[in-house]
């Protein structure tokens, strides 16, 4: 097997199991069954996201994926704390 | 810059091993999110991929990089970073909202004092 086949099938089988990491997130931000289970859900669906999106970068060769991947980690982060004080306080801006 | 395909085999095998390790941390953190029955329990689940997981695909990322373009790549370190200050804040935010409606609403799952 040459370097690129090994890359292409290897990292693909990555992707496979972080896009099932992904179902399975996206099943408990579904079915809840409480407000702070659905935001942990939604927690680890960016996190596999981006991980994905790495992937794909080294799958791929293009570099610009790394951006992307910083831009999701970051709005995850936000996203993640506005709504565990919204949870908390009931809004989000005092 | 080089194409790939131009890296040498021992490290596409290394870099794929690597990211397959990561990758079953990051799956196995999920499953621990559907498998666990408490949300006290739960919230330490998606941990397993946010620090470990990641960070073996960032260092393959970073190795990946490094190769391919014939110089030291350490812009993907800044993702691993990032997401090693970020994690233990946000989740100990929800871990704290949750104890809070569960001890407004007086559940007994919520932990004592």
């Amino acid at each position: 097997m040459t370097a690129s086949a090994v890359l292409f099938w290897g990292l693909g089988a990555a992707q496979a199991l972080l896009l099932l990491a992904m179902a399975l997130a996206a099943w408990r931000m579904i079915r809840g069954p409480r407000a702070q289970d659905r935001v942990l859900g939604l927690d680890t669906l960016y996190l596999n996201a981006m991980l994905l999106i790495l992937v794909q970068g080294m799958r791929s060769g293009v570099g610009l994926y790394f951006e992307a991947a910083l831009i999701i980690g970051m709005l995850g982060f936000t996203a993640t704390v506005a709504l565990a004080k919204f949870l908390m306080r009931g809004e989000v801006i005092e | 810059m080089n194409t790939p395909s131009d890296l040498p085999l021992w490290a596409a095998w290394a870099i794929v091993v690597v990211t397959l390790c990561g990758s079953l941390l990051a799956l196995s953190g999920s499953l621990g999110l559907v498998v666990l029955k408490r949300f006290y329990e739960r919230v330490h689940a998606p941990t397993l991929g946010a620090t470990l997981g990641m960070a073996m695909i960032v260092i393959a990322s970073v190795t990946f990089w490094s190769l391919s373009e014939g110089r030291l790549a350490l812009k993907d370190l800044l993702i691993g970073v990032f997401l090693t200050v970020t994690t233990p804040v946000t989740l100990i935010l929800l871990a704290r909202a949750a104890v809070y409606r569960d001890r407004v609403e007086g559940n007994d799952d919520a932990p004592s004092e």
